[in-house]
Formats: structure tokens, C-alpha cells, sequence
């Protein structure tokens, strides 16, 4: 095994070009298991904690440009406003220790349909900044799970960032473990209510091979808002139109049995999670909208 | 490979170190720093935690060679860290033992040694309190929540039980059941506001 | 003598307060280990030290075609491949109570992860790449993993010609032991009952989960023994089980008790103890081993799964008529504590209640499954947990309130047990209960606060998955029994060596034990025990090791009776011994010296009246008295094998909860909020343990209720979650608060009067989480762990 340290984002560019099988690590939490417990042995393991750059965001007009080494903790701190579903998912990953120590481009970079920011990306709107020597791109997060811990990376790509598109409407997010802290994910659900396009954006994990969106019941709940006319008059949303919206995230699953659950719970949970965020965006989105009719 | 870093304020090498060692590994077998625990060696327990700069983490799930250059504060050196805290030597924490002059880090050195017990050691606050509180048995799980405990308090001086609960929902004990360890927090939380 | 680095020095507690027993004075380890100097076996250490390394079965059951240990002994860095063909001894089996346990496999593995290599190279990576190198060729055998795959007419004998002294009175080799208890007629009784309950439980398997991995060091002796430092529960078993397999007489290994990082019946049998010894005899080097936690999770025996078939009956007004029951221990590969869990489980299965007629059956059963052993409270926390629930459906039944139900039918002192063994001490049963059911209640939806739901108070607490929708608050009752003590007849006895001396003008007592200090402040108590017994202000606590006589294990609750009463007894003779010295000098200048009671209190001989007539200094001056003694409770009998009856207990031990938990009813996801207990301890020699270790045996009790399981697949008898991410310990956001009502009713049989504490909390904290959650939902819930499939019907 050898140690590369680049001391930039440059330098961590060549060393991945030069040895396409390097194994970036960065808070450790996915990787140091491995090694720990001889699931893995890399030739190469490419340290990213002196890239000061993957450490840094910005908030821009439209979206936050979150450095992939941004350790939850800060997320949870100082981005709340903008991105709530992802500060949410945040606070649910494992411990505070891993939450100081680890961030988003991990979780991209596993691609384990249990990482925990995988629903929030996928509600919020996102976009994976990955670069290599050859040039930068950037992956639509729908386009970038492309397997059971596969992702749309090249052999020479390191994530650099991750763009998100700023909350225009509330977000939640909701996960379920068999333990109250420090748990894997059973499964788990993300909501982001986006009144500017009238739309809402769901992400699903741990119940399919790969994180997903529900995006029939996407498409269920904005027509139905749209016809009832909703995010205008700001009714509270009928139960009947909940309950469908829950089945359809349910059906959008393709979980299965495991140590952490069945595949029927999984359906089920998602389908409470589901009902459940949406009232609680719903109810955020009457009260701001109240409250700005109000004074008006 | 080498690895040069600061332990609890002092500059220390290792050489010959394996690529895929940890830091949990490199403190315990390499530099005779055996207070941070090996439970689970996967981030779910928490006996591993130390200061990385500052910041509370599992040493476990830190490879050796990321901590080149860094400061790490294990539960050795936690009673040196708070007395340097409550001097004055570091405010925010964020630090490490920044006040240590080069002098006085080498001659750190764990404290007790010269004791059978440890008794007229001079302890941190919060582990002055874990010893009256009961809440050590076996005290496998005690240094990392020390470690934890103590950057807790230091954030947020008076922690609601709802904030010491979540502060410490990532270390795990199996012989307490935790009253106790919530009790030597509240206890270290009281004596730091009353300035004892 | 070499002497390994970390090894442990003695340790010195001086008080200016008396610090006798009844104070809860604080551990004398309690700053080596706040300041982490305190030397775990993981954190052993020695120059020119080998690590060693244990290839373990990829496979259940399985013939062994070949091994070959070529490549990883090739390799640089590597010292040593051993495998069954190199074990130097004609014994080569170990266990605790029957020797079927392979210390490496021959010929066939029987269970996941079974030993079947050991390596010792410089590096532990290089132990694990050679231990990766050995190639091992299994011919796979079907697996047996219940009690109709192990008594089908064709199934496979897990193990073949036994010759134990159980064999002669199963009814399948494939069964371990069995023990059935008959007392009156229940079939007669039976008629009387206006209700009749019944009930099929199951338990899951779970583990100790100990933090402190199993490690130690082995280091060779220049008199070709070995000195093994190693953090086990009784340093006597394990060289016992050691030296014959090692081909050492038992004076040439030395056993020294390193750190213990908690226990709680995983350390009870052989880990890694032999395969250390083996590799640093045959290297010549010391060698330490330390498992990882991926490791631990097969190399100790975890608690004995169980099913549990149970029938009641109690007339109209509520009185219990009888009771039978089945239950069935699955012990796994390999036999460990399984006769005894059967023991317990089968006498203590009616509970802590009058019940005349009984008809009881429990066996424990060989399988391919991981091998079950000691866990706190075994047998009897698994029957506990199905008595309890049937306890609530006979109440349901009757129409009474549970708790007065359960008071109507409480045992007392007096009452006798389906053995026909009398309860000779206070049983507060009754209450207990009532103490219990006093605590005032934990306010409703405390998780509400001015700025919303504060999620860390809700079911699925960080995970945000209820602002309070779907939450049932329930609230549920248990009590249990559990014995103290070895039982059936088991010669239990410890032995305590005490010294006392002037060191520095100062009056110093030692005291030394085998004691094994696990966590649970034996050496606390030991020292308490002396500042009582010899008045001195100084306590020095020796290391514990073998050389001194066994102190018997740290298990069944039993240390502060047996080696306190130990200590306590070896104090009272040097104090006699002290007190003729005393005579000797000084008898001619005071008549008190002949007449009256003596007492040393605050560093002088005292009369009982109170009057100083010399400080021991004085009496001792340049003398040391010591005195190794051993001393013993009650016997026991064994139980008869086939009607069950025997004084085969010493003392019982019991406790009660109440559990209030809020469900998610809708994600079947559990928040405990408050998990009371009252407990009778008859005498805390030290309160601030006794609660302590209260706190912790409820926690353990409510992690196998709503999450710990060892999972094992039926199909290939593997285990499928060895690791903290998958075998989940409850956090410190999952535990309640503990609130703890402590009784103290004097056994006049026990030294102080005191009662064994540690496992009877564990017991009724199980049952009482599940009736909270069972109050709750309204559901059954047969089984424990419960799982959020469970209480969604989604399982």
C-alpha cells in the first residue's frame, strides 16, 4: 500500500490520473472500516485532507457550491437556511465524532443506497462537480447512482464539490434505525417543497439498489397541487391526496430483506415518512405563506 | 512511512509506519499512548475519541498518514488541555495545546506514572467528576467520553440533558447504563459554573 | 522473571475517613483509569513482542479435507503456523464444565468462525496476510440449527461418542442436558383453574458485548512456562483448562490479571488465552493477541437463545393453580455453561411466585449455531421473560389489575420453590412491586417544548421521523428471581490472602485475591471490607493472580458474597491473630484485654465499649500478620434429574421494574422513557455501586428488549451481523432515566447480611419494556427483541 499526500487540488488530480486505483480518503468513515477489517487493501490511498479547497463553500445566487470535504457538523451549522434538507439528513448521520470528520463527497463517493445526504441531494436538486486532469463536469445527481455502490465516476474523477440548489421552500427529511442515534439507515426520505417551479422533488434511500427519487408520486402530488389549485389558496393538503402521494413513494421502493429490516417494513416506513414530511412542508409553507399574506 | 505530528502538546515521530495503520493504532502500539481505547474499531463506539485539531473524532477512522502535521490531544493529555483552557492558554479550544512552549512539551509526561494510584494527580475537571459521579466501572468506554464530555463542555457550559445526550450519543457504554455518566457531566457542568 | 510493560502494580487507597462498608467510597482504580493509565489486557506490552493471529471458519459444519500452512509460513515476518497437528500435549480439548472444545479444529468445524490456525508474525498485518495464505479445503455437512434438525431420527451428531456425564440421561446426543422439575400435580390442579393461559415466546441471542476486546499477552519464562497476563473472569478456570493442553504442569503458567474492559459471562470461557500460550512457547517470543471487534463477536459464547412453551391456570380469584413449561436453549456447537443455564432456567422458570403444582422441562440442545454460555442472569432471563408475559395474559384473564395480580401470588420467605427448596431469606416480592409501582410517573410528552418537538426525547430520536404523530405512551411491569451463587452443588468457595502491617508508622492491611474486576468494584468493596474489619485507614489491594488461591469467578452475582466473605474472613482471623499479638504484649496492663469484645477501629484495639487500649502500631510493630484462607457459602445439592427436587441454590435475588416507553405506533420505533426498579440488595456495602450496577443490568435488559440480536441464517447457521454497525447497543439517547428504589433486607446466611445484585436487574427489565410496548400497541409480542417490523405487522 502506498500513501500519496497531495498537498492540492491539482497535485490530488495527477496522483489519480497516475494511479486511476488510488482510493481517495477523506473523513475516513467508509474507507478506514474497510482497511481496519481487511475488506479492502488498496494499492494507493490518496489523502484529501490537506486540499483546503474540497473544505470550503459558497453560497452563490441560486445554489450552494459545498466543497465535498465539508464535514456535516459545518453543514448542520452554517447551512441550514439554505439547504435544510441536507442540514436535516445531516444531523442523523452517525455520531458527532464522524459528523466532525466526515462529508458529502464520502457518501457520493461510496454510493451506498444508506448514505444518509443521498434523499436530501436527490429532493434538493443537485449537481456532482467531478474533475480530473482532463477537465471538469458536472453529473446530475439523478444521473449519478448507476449501481449498488456504483456511481457515474471515471477511474481518474475525484468529486470537488457538490452544487445544490438553494431552498426556495421547506425541506424535510426523516430516517429510520433501529436505535435513536449512531444508526445505519433502515431507510429513509427526503421532501423539498419548490414553490418558485411548483414542484416538489423526493429522494428515497436505502429501499432500492440505489438511492432514487418517487418520481411517479413526484408527479402525482405536483399535478394534484396544481388542480387544487393549493399553492396558491394554501389549503392544508386532503388526506386522500397524502395517503396517495405515501403509496405511490412506497411503490417507487425496491427494498430488500436484511439484517436491518424487511423489505415490507421498508415500503411501509418510506410511505409513513413520505405522508408524514410532506405535512410538515406543507404546514412550513401555509405558515410562511400566511404570515407573508399577513403582511402584505 | 513517517509520520510527524503533536500529541498532547508535544512533537512526536513515528517511523515505519504501515499505510493502512490508523491513528488509534499508531498512539497505542507506536507511541506508548494506550489511553484511547480499541472497542469496535469502526466509528460505533466512540472509546477511540481524541482532539484533531481541535475537533472530537475517532481515531480509529483517521489513517495515520492524514494527521502529518496536526495536533491530537488524547485523554493523557486531557487534564494538561483543560488546566491550559482554564489559564486561559486556549479559549476556544480550537488550539490544541497551542500554549505549550516546545520546552515544556517534551517534558510532558503521562501523569501518574511515578504513583501506584494516581492519587495527587492533577485531573481535568470532567474527569475529577466521572471518579465521583460512579461513573466508571469498567472504564473501557471513559476515555473517549472524557474526550467528548470535555469538548461538550466547552461549547456549551450549561447543557440541557437533551444536549449531553446527543453530545455523547456516539459512545458507547455497556456497564453503566449512563445515569451515572449524565450525572458527572451535570456534576463537571456545576463546579465549571461555579468557578470550583 | 521477566515482566511484561503495562502489567499491573498494586493498588494503595488511603482514606482519613473510615471508608468501611455501607459508604459508597470511590474506586481505588478509578484515576488510572480517568486518566487512561490504567492497563487493559488490549494495552499489554512487551519489547520484541509477536502478534498473534487466529484463522477461524468461513463455514458452519464442515469436514476439514486439508490445510496447508505453506505459503503464510513462507512468509517474511512470520514466526509461526500452528495448527491441531502441532498442539504439543495429549490433551487438546478444553471446557468449562465438559471438555468437547477443540483448541484448534480436527478433523470437522462446528460452528462459524471456529479456530482452525493460529499465526504469530512482527506486524499484525502481516499476521493477518498469512493468516489469509493458509488454505483450508471443507467438505460441507448440513447444518443443524434447532431442536427438530438436531432430534430428527437421521440428524447428524454435532458431536459423536460423548462421553460426558450427562450423556447417560438425554434422550439425543444432540442434546446437551436436560433437567425436568415436577412438584405436585399440574395436570390434577389444572382442573381447578376457571383460567388457562398459554403461550410459545421466543429470545433472541445476544451478546455480552463487552468494550475491551479479548486480548492478553503470553510471555515465555525461562523455566519453559509461560506468564500470561489476561483479562478473564476467573484466572483458576482458565488455568485449569490451560496448562494441560499447554503439557505444563499448572506451578509453570502464571496467570496475572491485566484490565478487564467489562464481561458480563463472555469471559467466562477460553478466548484466546491457549493460542497466545501456544505461540509464545513455540516462538519463544511473547505474543499478544487482540481480536477485533468483527473477531469477538466468535470468540466468546454469547446468551442462549431460547424458546419457551409455557401454560398457566389461576382460579376467579386470581390465585395461580399451576403451571407447566418447555424450554428449549439452543447451546450451539459447543457445550460452555449450557448444563448450568438449563439448571437455572429449569428452577427458576415459575418465578417469584407461589406456584404448589409445576411440570417443568428445559433442555439445552448441540446445534451448528455460534456456542451460547454465560451472559448475566442466564437461564433465568430468558424464563423471566416469558413468565412475565404470561403473568399479564392470566391477569388480563382474570380481570385484575397486573401489579395486584402479581402481589396476590408473590413468593415470600417461606414459600417453596418447584425444587422444594425453601425460601430461607426476605423475599419482598410483593413489595418490590409496590415500591415500583409508587415512583411517581415521568411526565406525558415531555418532548414538547416553546419551539416545537424536540426530536432527541421522540421515538427514532436524531432520525427526525415523528414531531409526535403516532406516539402511544405504555406503560408495563415486571419482576424476577435469579440465584446467587454456583449452584447444584458446586463446591464455591474463594479464597482471600490478607496481610497487615505498619508501612511508615502507619497501620496497612492487603488484601489478595484471584478476584477477577471486570467493572463491577470488587476491589472497592475489598478494601471496605478491611477498613471495617481491621480498622486501618490503608488499603492496599494486590494485583490478582494465581498465586493465590482461586476467588472463584466473577459471575452469578456472586463476588461480594463469596470473596467479600472471603476477605471478611481472612480479616477476622488476622484480627484474632492481631489481637493475641495484642494480648501477648499489652494483656498484663488492662483486664479489658481478656474480657471484653475487641475491636480494631480507626488504627487501635477498641473495646466494644469503646475504650482505646493500643494503637495497633504499637501491637504490630516490626510483625506482619498474614493469613491465606479459603472460605465457602452453604453447600448446595444437585438437582435431582428426574423430578428436579434439591436445595441446589444459596440465595435468591430479586428485582422489579417498570418500564414507560412512548411507541411510534405507525414506524414501530421505541423511545423508553423512564425504566424504574426496586431492588432488594440486603445490605450495599457500597450505594453508589449497588445502583450502578443496577443502571447497567436494566440497560442490558433493555437492549435484548427492543434491539440487540445476534442474527444468525437458518439456512447456513452463519452469522449475519457481527459488528457494532449491525448488533446494536442501546446508545446513551436510547436509555431512559433509571430511577432506583434500593431495599436492604438482611440474608442472616450472608456475610453482612448482603445479597448478590448483579443480575437480577437484568432480568425483569426485558419483560417490563416489552409489557410497556405490549400497552402500548396492544399487540402480543412473543418475542424479544422487538423490532420495528414486529410492531407494524411488516416482519
Amino acid at each position: 500500500m502506498d500513501f500519496l499526500r497531495p498537498a492540492s487540488w491539482e497535485e490530488a488530480l495527477a496522483a489519480k490520473a497516475e494511479h486511476p486505483t488510488a482510493v481517495p480518503i477523506a473523513g475516513g468513515t467508509d474507507v478506514m472500516v474497510e482497511i481496519n477489517f481487511d475488506h479492502r487493501r488498496p494499492e494507493y490511498l490518496l489523502n484529501l485532507n490537506r486540499v483546503g479547497d474540497l473544505y470550503e463553500w459558497e453560497v452563490g445566487e441560486d445554489s450552494v457550491r459545498l466543497g465535498a470535504s465539508v464535514p456535516y457538523t459545518k453543514i448542520m451549522e452554517n447551512l441550514r437556511a439554505e439547504l435544510p434538507g441536507l442540514a436535516l439528513a445531516s444531523h442523523t448521520v452517525a455520531s458527532p465524532q464522524i459528523r466532525n470528520r466526515g462529508g458529502v463527497g464520502g457518501n457520493l463517493g461510496t454510493a451506498s443506497p444508506a448514505g444518509d445526504a443521498h434523499p436530501a441531494l436527490l429532493a434538493a436538486g443537485a449537481e456532482v462537480e467531478a474533475e480530473s486532469v482532463r477537465g471538469t463536469r458536472r453529473i446530475p445527481i439523478d444521473a449519478f447512482y448507476t449501481g449498488v455502490k456504483r456511481n457515474a465516476l471515471a477511474p481518474d474523477e475525484l468529486i470537488r464539490a457538490v452544487h445544490i440548489k438553494k431552498a426556495d421552500g421547506p425541506q424535510q427529511y426523516s430516517k429510520v434505525g433501529t436505535r435513536n442515534a449512531m444508526v445505519i439507515a433502515v431507510c429513509a426520505f427526503g421532501l423539498a417543497l419548490h414553490p418558485e417551479t411548483r414542484s416538489v422533488r423526493t429522494g428515497i434511500g436505502s429501499a432500492a439498489p440505489t438511492p432514487v427519487r418517487a418520481q411517479a408520486a413526484e408527479e402525482f402530488l405536483n399535478a394534484a397541487l396544481e388542480e387544487g389549485g393549493f399553492w396558491d389558496n394554501g389549503k392544508i393538503i386532503t388526506p386522500s391526496v397524502a395517503k396517495q402521494f405515501a403509496e405511490l413513494c412506497s411503490a417507487a421502493c425496491n427494498p430488500i430483506d436484511d439484517v436491518r429490516g424487511t423489505a415490507s417494513y421498508r415500503r411501509h416506513a418510506v410511505g409513513v415518512m413520505a405522508r408524514r414530511t410532506l405535512t410538515w412542508t406543507w404546514e412550513s409553507y401555509r405558515g410562511a405563506r400566511n404570515a407573508s399574506e399577513g403582511a402584505a | 512511512m513517517r509520520v510527524n505530528f503533536t500529541v498532547n502538546g508535544r512533537p512526536q515521530e513515528a517511523d515505519d509506519v504501515w499505510e493502512g495503520e490508523s491513528l488509534l493504532y499508531v498512539l497505542r502500539e507506536r507511541m506508548g499512548l494506550p489511553g484511547s481505547k480499541n472497542a469496535c474499531e469502526q466509528g460505533e463506539c466512540g472509546s477511540c475519541t481524541v482532539r484533531l485539531d481541535g475537533v472530537p473524532v475517532c481515531s480509529c477512522l483517521v489513517a495515520a498518514g492524514q494527521v502529518q502535521g496536526r495536533e491530537v490531544v488524547t485523554v493523557e493529555g486531557l487534564a494538561e488541555y483543560a488546566k491550559d483552557r482554564a489559564e486561559g492558554g486556549c479559549a476556544s479550544g480550537a488550539c490544541g495545546t497551542g500554549g505549550t512552549t516546545l520546552d515544556e512539551a517534551q517534558r510532558w509526561q503521562a501523569k501518574g506514572a511515578d504513583s501506584q494510584t494516581g492519587e495527587g494527580v492533577e485531573l481535568a475537571p470532567i474527569q475529577q467528576a466521572f471518579i465521583d459521579a460512579g461513573a466508571v466501572q469498567c472504564g473501557f468506554c471513559t476515555p473517549g467520553l472524557l474526550v467528548a464530555a470535555d469538548e461538550m463542555l466547552e461549547r456549551n457550559p450549561n447543557p440541557t440533558d437533551a444536549d449531553i445526550r446527543e453530545a455523547l450519543s456516539g459512545n458507547l457504554c455497556r456497564c453503566t447504563g449512563y445515569e451515572k455518566i449524565m450525572d458527572a457531566v451535570r456534576l463537571a457542568a456545576a463546579r465549571q459554573s461555579e468557578g470550583v | 522473571m521477566t515482566t511484561a510493560n503495562g502489567a499491573p502494580t498494586k493498588i494503595t487507597q488511603g482514606s482519613k475517613t473510615k471508608g468501611g462498608i455501607g459508604e459508597s467510597t470511590l474506586r481505588p482504580d478509578g484515576t488510572l483509569k480517568v486518566t487512561g493509565e490504567f492497563a487493559y489486557s488490549s494495552d499489554m506490552w512487551h519489547e520484541d513482542m509477536l502478534w498473534g493471529q487466529i484463522l477461524r471458519s468461513t463455514v458452519a459444519h464442515a469436514e476439514i479435507v486439508s490445510i496447508d500452512t505453506s505459503e503464510a509460513l513462507a512468509m517474511s515476518g512470520v514466526y509461526a503456523v500452528m495448527t491441531y497437528d502441532d498442539l504439543p500435549a495429549e490433551m487438546k480439548h478444553y471446557g468449562l464444565e465438559i471438555q468437547d472444545t477443540p483448541v484448534l479444529a480436527h478433523g470437522k468445524v462446528r460452528h462459524h468462525g471456529e479456530p482452525v490456525a493460529i499465526v504469530a508474525a512482527d506486524h499484525p498485518e502481516t499476521a493477518r496476510r498469512a493468516a489469509a495464505k493458509i488454505k483450508v479445503e471443507y467438505r460441507e455437512l448440513p447444518v443443524i440449527t434447532d431442536e427438530a434438525s438436531a432430534t430428527a431420527p437421521d440428524a447428524i451428531l454435532v458431536h459423536e461418542n460423548r462421553t460426558d456425564h450427562h450423556i447417560g440421561h438425554v434422550p439425543h446426543p444432540n442434546i446437551v442436558h436436560r433437567q425436568p422439575i415436577v412438584r405436585g400435580n399440574a395436570d390434577e390442579a389444572a382442573k381447578k383453574a376457571d383460567f388457562v393461559v398459554r403461550g410459545e415466546y421466543y429470545f433472541g441471542m445476544q451478546d455480552q458485548a463487552f468494550l475491551g476486546p479479548e486480548s492478553g499477552l503470553a510471555v515465555p519464562e525461562e523455566d519453559g512456562g509461560v506468564h500470561l497476563y489476561i483479562a478473564t473472569q476467573w484466572l483458576h478456570s482458565d488455568l485449569r483448562q490451560i496448562a494441560p493442553v499447554l503439557g505444563l504442569p499448572e506451578d509453570k503458567v502464571r496467570m496475572t490479571l491485566a484490565g478487564v474492559g467489562g464481561a458480563f459471562g463472555g469471559r467466562e470461557d477460553l478466548s484466546m488465552q491457549i493460542h497466545a500460550c501456544l505461540l509464545a512457547l513455540r516462538t519463544g517470543k511473547p505474543v499478544k493477541i487482540v481480536y477485533n471487534r468483527f473477531e469477538s463477536f466468535f470468540g466468546h459464547v454469547h446468551r442462549h437463545p431460547a424458546r419457551l412453551f409455557y401454560e398457566h391456570g389461576a382460579t376467579k380469584d386470581g390465585k395461580l393453580t399451576h403451571m407447566k413449561c418447555r424450554i428449549v436453549l439452543d447451546g450451539g456447537a459447543y457445550a460452555s455453561a449450557s448444563p448450568a443455564v438449563v439448571g437455572n432456567a429449569s428452577s427458576l422458570s415459575a418465578g417469584p411466585y407461589v406456584i404448589d403444582d409445576v411440570d417443568i422441562e428445559a433442555i439445552a440442545l448441540y446445534t451448528n449455531n455460534p456456542p451460547c454460555g454465560a451472559m448475566r442472569g442466564f437461564g433465568a432471563v430468558q424464563a423471566c421473560f416469558a413468565y412475565e408475559a404470561q403473568m399479564d395474559k392470566l391477569a388480563d384473564e382474570v380481570g385484575m389489575d397486573r401489579v395486584e395480580f402479581r402481589r396476590l401470588n408473590a413468593m415470600e420467605q417461606g414459600t417453596i420453590m418447584p425444587t422444594g427448596q425453601p425460601v430461607d431469606s426476605p423475599a419482598p416480592v410483593a413489595e418490590l412491586l409496590r415500591r415500583v409501582k409508587a415512583m411517581p410517573l415521568p411526565p406525558e410528552r415531555q418532548w414538547e417544548s416553546s419551539e416545537g418537538a424536540d426530536v432527541r426525547q421522540l421515538p427514532g430520536g436524531l432520525s427526525n421521523t415523528t414531531h409526535g404523530e403516532g406516539v402511544v405512551r405504555g406503560v408495563g411491569y415486571a419482576v424476577g428471581i435469579k440465584n446467587v451463587g454456583f449452584s447444584e452443588g458446586f463446591d464455591d468457595y474463594s479464597t482471600a490472602k490478607v496481610r497487615m502491617e505498619v508501612i511508615a508508622g502507619e497501620p496497612v492491611a492487603t488484601v489478595h485475591t484471584a478476584m477477577a474486576e471486570v467493572g463491577q468494584g470488587g476491589v472497592t468493596v475489598h478494601a471496605q471490607i478491611a477498613r471495617t474489619e481491621l480498622g486501618v485507614a490503608q488499603v492496599t489491594i494486590h494485583p490478582a493472580d494465581t498465586q493465590v488461591g482461586s476467588a472463584g469467578s466473577t459471575s452469578a452475582s456472586r463476588q461480594t458474597y463469596v470473596t467479600g466473605g472471603a476477605v471478611k474472613n481472612s480479616c477476622e482471623l488476622v484480627r484474632e491473630r492481631v489481637l493475641e499479638i495484642g494480648r501477648r504484649k499489652f494483656g498484663s496492663y488492662h483486664p479489658a484485654w481478656a474480657t471484653a469484645e475487641l475491636l480494631l477501629e480507626g488504627g487501635k484495639v477498641v473495646t466494644d465499649g469503646g475504650e482505646v487500649l493500643a494503637d495497633l502500631v504499637d501491637v504490630l510493630e516490626d510483625e506482619a500478620v498474614e493469613i491465606e484462607a479459603e472460605w465457602r457459602h452453604r453447600p448446595t445439592e444437585p438437582f435431582d434429574l428426574r423430578t428436579g427436587q434439591g436445595n441446589g441454590h444459596v440465595q435468591y435475588s430479586f428485582a422489579a421494574h417498570r418500564a414507560v416507553v412512548e411507541v411510534d405506533t405507525e414506524l414501530g420505533l421505541v423511545k423508553v422513557v423512564e425504566l424504574a426498579c426496586a431492588q432488594d440488595v440486603g445490605k450495599a456495602l457500597n450505594p453508589l455501586s449497588v445502583i450502578g450496577q443496577i443502571q447497567g443490568g436494566t440497560t442490558q435488559g433493555l437492549g435484548i428488549a427492543i434491539m440487540e440480536e445476534i442474527i444468525v441464517d437458518p439456512k447456513t447457521a452463519k452469522v449475519r451481523n457481527p459488528s457494532f454497525t449491525d448488533y446494536l447497543l442501546p446508545t446513551i439517547l436510547d436509555t431512559p432515566t433509571i430511577p432506583v428504589d434500593v431495599l436492604e433486607l438482611a440474608d442472616d446466611h450472608a456475610p453482612y447480611g448482603l445479597r448478590g445484585i448483579g443480575e437480577a436487574p437484568t432480568l425483569s427489565s426485558t419483560p417490563a419494556v416489552l409489557a410497556a410496548i405490549r400497552n402500548a400497541t396492544g399487540l402480543e409480542l412473543p418475542r424479544t427483541p422487538v423490532r420495528p417490523e414486529h410492531l407494524t405487522g411488516k416482519a
